[in-house]
Formats: structure tokens, sequence, C-alpha cells
């Protein structure tokens, strides 16, 4: 059955749930999305009746799993607009699907070379390339985040300046998870092209929040986590292209992953297996497929828009408050909105909230050396997902009031 | 407003977090330690100036939620004067507290932080500074003008 936007919230168990005495307001989507029904039935189904090896067995179940594993991996490529399933390589997450490129491209770079990030990158997409640059030699820098609440998103005309033909990598974030900075992907890969840079996309904040085609934007590699969209946690992907990846050299080895082997050495099978060691997590990518069948049923146009509209609307409510500093963005922007307040550290403020039944995040969001840009230390997130409510907003804003009304008293 | 959000917020908490005593950089301190807490982004230096065995003189710097603030805070306070057995000790009941809710009643002050055991995700927020203040008493001495972490 087709979900229908009227009844979405009923499509996730979690939600109806009370916290500390009051409905739950779940507005830490940036952090983990809830699971709809579809997908956690997928999950228990596969175990109650297909599990079992994949790639491996000649027997019935073999089959099954490995025909709905390779099923959920052309979902995802069609869901990414991939041209072929192959350029869809499943890991654990965003951090595994970067770090694996990150090594894997990280081999290949010498003294001289450089790698270009930003300095909006989560961790996930910073330390790795601090690694790979200190392993090769080579230098590792940034695109500047611009004005003091980084309302101005990336210097773009900085660009003009770091990317030189020395630019190996060049790798940023689609859509920020602490600023909600929606980053031109599109511009950004056809210049990484220009000077013969290969692109790099976080795309953990933005794959289930809105329609996106890994060809249009132009992009060599992506990388998302499943959890993040509606899927089980222990999955994401790699997306490469094909042309690329058969010239990758595996990170991880062992089973799975080789043509054949003999005492001497082994050769490796073509993407996606050559990167897939080992038992692949079978149960989530088929999850994950599910998940992807959800969300292009309601249709991630309509999710983003749906998303933007609470998150301009909570930027709006939250600016009426005193003494807060919003970051990122004054217009349009992703589904998350970052503030802190003048004399009320975050932590406070999301214990409180908590105790209203809100559920936010307080802390660095793993953007520590762009914190310190700007002079935090933490900031307090509300982020949106599709059975998030206009009512919610006023929740979150009136027990923000409360809580700013106790500490100045 | 919850009991528990009550106990957690006792009015001491809230004036040491409003008017922290003893912040900023030591001048005269001989010991220095940074805490940090890594999954929020906390940090908390001690300043110590040690006599002997004995903390003639304490400050923190620092920055953090109320708990944290507020911690290190009133630690100052009850830390100066006393030897490095006698803080170890203190700190043992101020970590029982926390973490159990009990506080005997000759601890006085300290005894407001006995809220934070219904949160425990935030018994860290409230040892960070006690850590610190350790870590100084068991490092090396060096010039307070000197960074000794890298961050």
């Amino acid at each position: 059955m087709s979900p229908s936007w009227n009844d979405v919230r009923a499509d996730f168990p979690i939600l109806h749930q009370q916290v500390n005495g009051k409905p739950l307001v779940y507005l830490d989507n940036g952090a983990t999305a809830q699971k709809p029904k579809a997908v956690i039935d997928a999950l228990v189904r596969y175990y109650e009746r297909d599990n079992s090896n994949v790639h491996r067995g000649l027997h019935a179940l073999s089959m099954r799993a490995t025909d709905a594993y390779e099923g959920a991996r052309s979902r995802l490529a069609r869901f990414i607009h991939a041209a072929d399933p192959a350029e869809v390589i499943f890991t654990r997450g965003t951090t595994e699907s970067i770090n694996l490129v990150a090594r894997s491209l990280g081999a290949k770079l010498k003294a001289g070379d450089v790698i270009l990030a930003t300095e909006m990158e989560h961790h996930s997409n910073l330390v790795p390339w601090q690694q790979a640059a200190k392993a090769s030699g080579a230098t590792l820098r940034f695109v500047p985040v611009v004005g003091a609440n980084a309302e101005g998103g990336l210097d773009l005309a900085a660009l003009d300046q770091l990317l030189t033909p020395q630019v190996k990598v060049f790798a940023f974030t689609h859509i920020s998870n602490t600023l909600g900075t929606i980053n031109p992907v599109a511009e950004l890969c056809r210049r990484a092209r220009a000077v013969g840079a290969l692109s790099v996309v976080d795309a953990a904040q933005s794959v289930g929040h809105t329609p996106l085609d890994v060809q249009a934007l132009g992009c060599d590699y992506l990388a998302f986590s499943g959890h993040k969209m509606c899927g089980p946690t222990g999955i994401g992907v790699l997306y490469g292209r094909r042309a690329l990846l058969d010239q990758l050299a595996p990170d991880e080895t062992g089973g799975g992953m080789v043509a054949s082997v003999d005492f001497d050495g082994a050769r490796w099978k073509p993407a996606p297996e050559r990167f897939e060691a080992g038992t692949p997590n079978v149960a989530d990518a088929i999850g994950l497929g599910v998940a992807c069948d959800y969300l292009d049923a309601l249709g991630r146009d309509a999710i983003k828009r749906h998303d933007h509209a609470l998150a301009r609307r909570a930027y709006a409510e939250l600016a009426t408050l005193p003494g807060i500093r919003l970051l990122g963005p004054t217009g349009e922007r992703g589904g998350l909105v970052s503030f802190a307040f003048e004399h009320v550290h975050a932590h406070d403020v999301v214990t409180f909230a908590d105790e209203d039944g809100v559920a936010l995040r307080g802390g660095h969001h793993c953007n520590q050396p762009l914190m310190r840009k700007l002079g935090l230390t933490s900031t307090t997130r509300a982020s949106f997902y599709l059975y998030n409510t206009p009512e919610e907003i006023d929740v979150l804003i009136a027990s923000l009031r409360r809580t700013l009304k106790f500490f100045q008293a | 407003m919850s009991a528990d959000l009550t106990e957690l917020y006792q009015q001491v908490i809230l004036d040491h977090n409003r008017r922290p005593r003893n912040r900023g950089k030591l001048p005269t301190a001989n010991r220095v330690a940074h805490g940090d807490n890594p999954s929020c982004g906390d940090q908390c230096s001690v300043y110590l100036r040690l006599e002997g065995d004995r903390i003639a003189d304490l400050s923190f710097d620092g920055s953090g939620c109320a708990i944290s603030q507020a911690s290190a805070s009133l630690m100052t306070t009850r830390l100066k004067g006393k030897t490095a057995a006698e803080a170890e000790a203190l700190f043992q009941q101020f970590h029982d507290i926390v973490t159990t809710g009990q506080a005997p009643e000759e601890i006085s002050d300290l005894g407001a932080f006995a809220g934070v055991h219904a949160f425990p995700a935030r018994i860290k927020c409230a040892t960070l500074g006690w850590h610190a203040a350790l870590n100084a008493l068991k490092g090396d001495p060096v010039p307070a003008t000197t960074e000794t972490h890298n961050d």
C-alpha cells in the first residue's frame, strides 16, 4: 500500500509514545531518522523467511537472499539515478564510505598534491582526509565559510584560487548538518572536474530529503547512510562512477571480493564486489531498499518542500527569542536549524526540552573546527523530516521560552 | 517543571553558573590540567598553586553547561587548602553523590549535585572539572602560561 501524506505519522510506530509524560516530538532527524513499519517489517520478513548468505549458496534460501540483496542494490541505484547498479557499494554508512574512498584514493596521492575540503565538513568528511594527507604527504586545504554566523555559505570566490591543477580530490557536503547550508553541488563538481580533481560528495543530510541524481550532479563519488533516510542503521552506500571504481584498489580484502586466489596472491573481482569483502549486511541493505520505496512513494520533491517549509517556519519563530544566535543561511536552507543562546548552554536547553518530550541535539555536531571558527563550543539543533508538523514547532518554541525564563529568573 | 528537573537545577547550581567563583587563569599557578568531554565539546582547565602537598589556590576556566560550570566553580571553593589525598577523598564522595543521588549531611553544598544521578548523561558534566583538578594534582609541575594540550 502506498503511503500518503494524510497519515504519514501512522506509518511510524515509534512516534506514538510519551516521553516524560508528554507526546514525543522527535526533532533529531539530522542524527537519525525513524523507521516506517514497512522497513521494520522487511527486516522481520527477511530473518523469518529468507535469511542466508549471499553469492555463495546454490540452495533456495541463498538464491532468495542474493536476489533480494542485489535487488536492493538496483533499487539504490535507481534512487540516486546511477547509470549502473555496480556503481553502488554497500558500506556501514557515510563514515565507512568516505574512509574507503579516502584510503583508496589516498594511496595514489603524493607530496605536492592537494586535497580540498571545506570548513563546514562533518568530522566524517574531514578526519579521513587528514589521515590520507598524512599518509601520502599531500596537503589538505579548505574552502572558507563566509559570515559571522556562516550565513554566507562557502566562499565561491576563493574557490578560484583554491582549485588549482594540484588539487586531486575535492570533498564537500551537499547539505551541512550544522548550518543547513545547501551547497551548489553540480557547480562544485563541474569546477573540480575542470582542474582534473575528483569530487567526493557527502550526501548524508540530503539523499533522503531532496531529489538527487548523481549523473545530473556530475559527481565522481557520493556517500550516504541508510539510517538518516528511514532505513536501518549499519547500512550505507558509496556511489562511484564505474570507470573510476574499476581502477580503484580495494580497501578491505578477504572472501567475496576475489576472482581467484592462490598461495602467492589474489585477483580482484570488479566493482561492487571488489569493495565488499566478507558477508555483507544483507538484511539492512534490503531494508534500505524498502526505505527507498517508501520515500519515493511520497516523493522526494514533496518531502523537500515539507522539510524546507518547517525549517523556514522554525527559523522565523526562533528569531523572535531573546539572546538567540541562529547559524547558517537566512534564506533557503535544508530541513534543520542550529542555534545558540547567549546565557543558556545547549545541554541545558536539550535537558529542558526532553522534559517536554522534545528530542533535540546539543553539542558540536561533529563540526568542532567550524564551531571554533564561529566562536562556539556547542549549539542546539532542531532537524525535521517528513513526519514532523508545524504544531511540533509550536511545542519546541514554548519549551525554549520556558527554558529561557527559568535561567533568566 | 518536574521534581527531577528541580532537583537537577538547584539554586546553588544556578547561582554558581551565573556567578562562577575562581574563574579565569591563576597567574601564580604551578600546575594546570585540561579536561575535555569529547562527546559534547565541553572544556575545563584547572589551574593550581601547589605548596608542598597542599592546594594553596586554584581556579578554573572553560565552557560548558550549567552543571559543568557550577560543579567546577563549587569545586574550587571546596578544594582550596586541601591536600592531594583530601582532594581525592572529596572527589570520591562527590562521585558517590552524583551516581547514587545520596548525599551525606556533612557534605553541605556539594549535595546540590545529587539530582544529577537521575540524568546519567550529565554525570560526566558534573565530574569534568574534578577530573581536571585531580590530573593537575598528579601532573608534572608546569608554568601555568604554557598550553599543555593539543586541541
